[in-house]
């Protein structure tokens, strides 16, 4: 879903400002961004840019202190707590870095989870998380936990947990930065897939320029909170 | 997330930390057996005495008077119109009672001194009417031997004192017979009856008259009584020889009240000098009474006194429910600090969860729910726990009673409204401990409880 311009996310001066005693630490600073529908944006900077804040603003999980954030044309900020919760539910799929499958669930338990949560019939749970499964080749380890799958893989199993309430928007911080190179790169493959068959909107975090600039369409590029360049292919 | 989703995410969780959750269910259920033991011993003394006091006689019963037999002996006022007429206690007043609603029965008290003959000597004594309801109803209960075997069999059950009296061996008495001798109440005819009152009552011609003629009775003994049953008000207390209602009444034996009878009108119809009139329960005693007193009769019953037994076990449950209580206010402290636990240790999962778009309503909620598991189970152990230590109690009680030489007796009584409201009500403690954790969970920040490690 979108709005009519096609525009699917809009950062319009973003701020997020933390009070640390006098002290102000300014994580986002005034940050202007439209993400097109469809498109697969990287947000790139080293630690402390102020991209996973930048991330987890649009994903509606935090709330910035200034400037609003626009998902499909509605105002992030004017949503109540509950609306917020069904956003993330049935709009936003993510993906961390370090998985964030709950160990003492099975494959095919956590990946139910958001259809749990999002309050799908039971009847049309199972084939969801077959389809979802199948999208990232592990379906047939619906019965295995986290701890008996390698990194790849239980970040294959956050993809199809992602993907399984069907969202327009997918969330991904640093994705591959647990994985060995390799790994990664098959989950950069992955996501880039997801994007060109789904037409899903893919945002991702990274610090690594190469990946970003292999997978994703456009660049934008934060240091100390603020947007340095944006849509810049080197 | 719909009812199901939470119970099975709350039940998966608190499997997750099966020792921790359990010890804290099994102190809910220790709070709880300590509330039901309390309360079920209140509510065991109380249907106990209830039980013992109505066995007596004393409450579930009125005595009902000719109104004139009720007043003090005094010269009645020149001026005093009775706003009702006196009516005579005569068999269609008996059957008029017995018609009210929530009456039993209604039997006429019968109770004569008599000469018992043992063994060739002669023993003074009070003989008394048991009616044929006494059977079932507890007056009876620890005889030795057995009750009448009909309600008009010539048999004797003697009160253990009485029995004392006639033999050291008073098992042995059992199958043995006596006679009794007692005056009986023979109606004069009606010509000698007239002549009889021409000296006071002339004028009045429904005035009869009797004459007293000795006889005797064989009875075969049955039953020997350790306490006096229904020794109480209204009830057949006092007689240590007892004998079925019917044959007493058969015996037509004059009565202390008989002499008053001789001088008052009464058609030649025979008259009771009292009823007594056994109601459904105590709580119907007000009721019956102000029917009787409606239609003519004295009545008057203990009702007050029931009203005090019942204030004294409603504060006497009260004190017990609030010190068993406590050992559940313990409990409620350990459901909260595992729920606090469970947020600290649960800290990143909450964060996930938000972030896969649990609303803090879910988190909340499978908070709660967690809480109302633990209450539920921790319930439903307690009443097990609860119902072991009262049969304990009423166990250690009876072996005590045993050695006094008393009957035993059941202190201890779980209702179905303890089971219910128990279980309902750690339940309910449950989740008032848990909204303070539910709360604090719902209200995590899910990007720091992401970051959380």
């Amino acid at each position: 879903m979108t709005t009519g311009n096609g525009i699917a996310v809009h950062a319009d001066r973003v701020s997020r400002h933390y009070e640390m005693g006098a002290a102000v630490i300014r994580a986002v600073d005034d940050v202007t961004l439209e993400i097109r529908a469809g498109e697969f944006v990287a947000l790139l900077g080293s630690s402390g840019s102020g991209k996973s804040t930048l991330l987890n603003l649009m994903a509606g999980l935090d709330q910035p202190t200034g400037g609003a954030i626009f998902a499909n044309g509605r105002n992030l900020s004017e949503l109540s707590s509950l609306e917020l919760a069904r956003y993330r539910s049935r709009t936003v799929g993510m993906v961390f870095q370090s998985f964030n499958l709950l160990p003492r669930m099975t494959l095919e338990e956590n990946v139910e989870l958001p259809l749990r949560l999002a309050e799908v019939d039971r009847a049309e749970r199972g084939a969801r998380v077959q389809e979802a499964l199948e999208r990232v080749s592990l379906e047939k380890r619906l019965t295995h936990r986290p701890s008996e799958m390698s990194g790849g893989e239980q970040q294959r199993a956050a993809l199809a947990r992602a993907l399984v309430n069907r969202p327009s928007l997918l969330f991904a911080d640093e994705p591959t930065g647990n994985l060995d190179s390799a790994t990664g790169e098959s989950i950069m493959l992955l996501l880039k897939e997801i994007q060109q068959k789904l037409g899903m909107t893919i945002v991702m975090v990274t610090h690594e320029r190469p990946l970003a600039e292999r997978f994703a369409d456009r660049i934008a590029a934060l240091a100390d909170g603020k947007l340095l360049t944006d849509g810049v292919k080197s | 997330m719909k009812a199901g989703d939470l119970g099975e995410l709350a039940l998966r969780n608190l499997r997750e930390a099966v020792l921790r959750n359990s010890l804290t269910t099994l102190g809910v259920a220790v709070g709880v057996a300590s509330l039901v033991a309390m309360l079920s011993l209140g509510v065991g003394l109380q249907e106990l005495a209830t039980k013992r006091l109505s066995n007596s006689g004393l409450f579930d019963t009125v005595v009902v008077m000719p109104r004139r037999n009720m007043q003090p002996m005094r010269r009645p006022a020149a001026n005093l119109v009775p706003s009702k007429p006196d009516r005579v206690l005569d068999d269609d007043a008996r059957n008029e009672l017995a018609r009210l609603p929530n009456v039993l029965e209604v039997y006429p008290q019968i109770r004569f001194p008599t000469e018992v003959r043992y063994n060739g000597s002669p023993y003074s004594t009070i003989v008394a009417g048991v009616p044929d309801s006494s059977r079932g109803n507890g007056s009876f209960d620890g005889i030795q031997g057995s009750f009448f075997s009909g309600p008009n069999a010539d048999e004797a059950i003697l009160q253990i004192e009485f029995a004392k009296d006639l033999s050291e061996q008073t098992a042995s008495l059992i199958g043995k017979d006596l006679v009794v001798r007692y005056a009986e109440r023979e109606a004069l005819p009606p010509e000698s009856a007239a002549a009889g009152a021409k000296g006071s009552n002339a004028a009045d011609p429904g005035a009869g008259g009797f004459s007293i003629v000795p006889r005797e009775k064989k009875l075969h003994i049955v039953g020997i009584v350790e306490t006096e049953p229904a020794a109480g008000f209204g009830g057949f207390g006092s007689g240590r020889l007892l004998i079925p209602l019917e044959v007493a009444s058969a015996l037509r034996a004059a009565q202390v009240n008989d002499l008053r009878d001789a001088v008052r009108a009464t058609n030649g119809k025979p008259v009771y000098a009292s009823l007594t009139v056994r109601v459904k329960s105590p709580a119907l005693v007000e009721g019956i009474e102000t029917a009787v007193k409606n239609m003519g009769f004295g009545a008057f019953s203990l009702l007050d006194a029931t009203r005090n037994l019942r204030l004294f076990f409603t504060i006497f449950d009260l004190l017990l429910a609030i010190f068993g209580s406590l050992a559940l206010a313990v409990a409620t402290l350990g459901i909260i600090n595992t729920l606090v636990m469970a947020i600290l240790e649960r800290r990143r999962e909450i964060g996930i969860l938000k972030a896969l778009g649990a609303a803090d309503r879910d988190v909340k909620q499978l908070f709660f729910v967690e809480a109302g598991v633990m209450g539920l189970f921790g319930g439903a152990l307690g009443v097990v726990f609860g119902w072991f230590i009262g049969r304990a109690l009423t166990w250690g009680t009876n072996v005590y009673l045993h050695r006094q030489n008393l009957p035993s007796a059941h202190v201890f009584s779980v209702p179905w409204w303890l089971v219910l409201g128990a279980i309902a009500f750690a339940v309910i403690v449950s989740l008032i401990a848990g909204l303070y954790p539910a709360s604090r969970a719902a209200k995590l920040n899910p990007v720091e409880a992401l970051r959380y490690e």
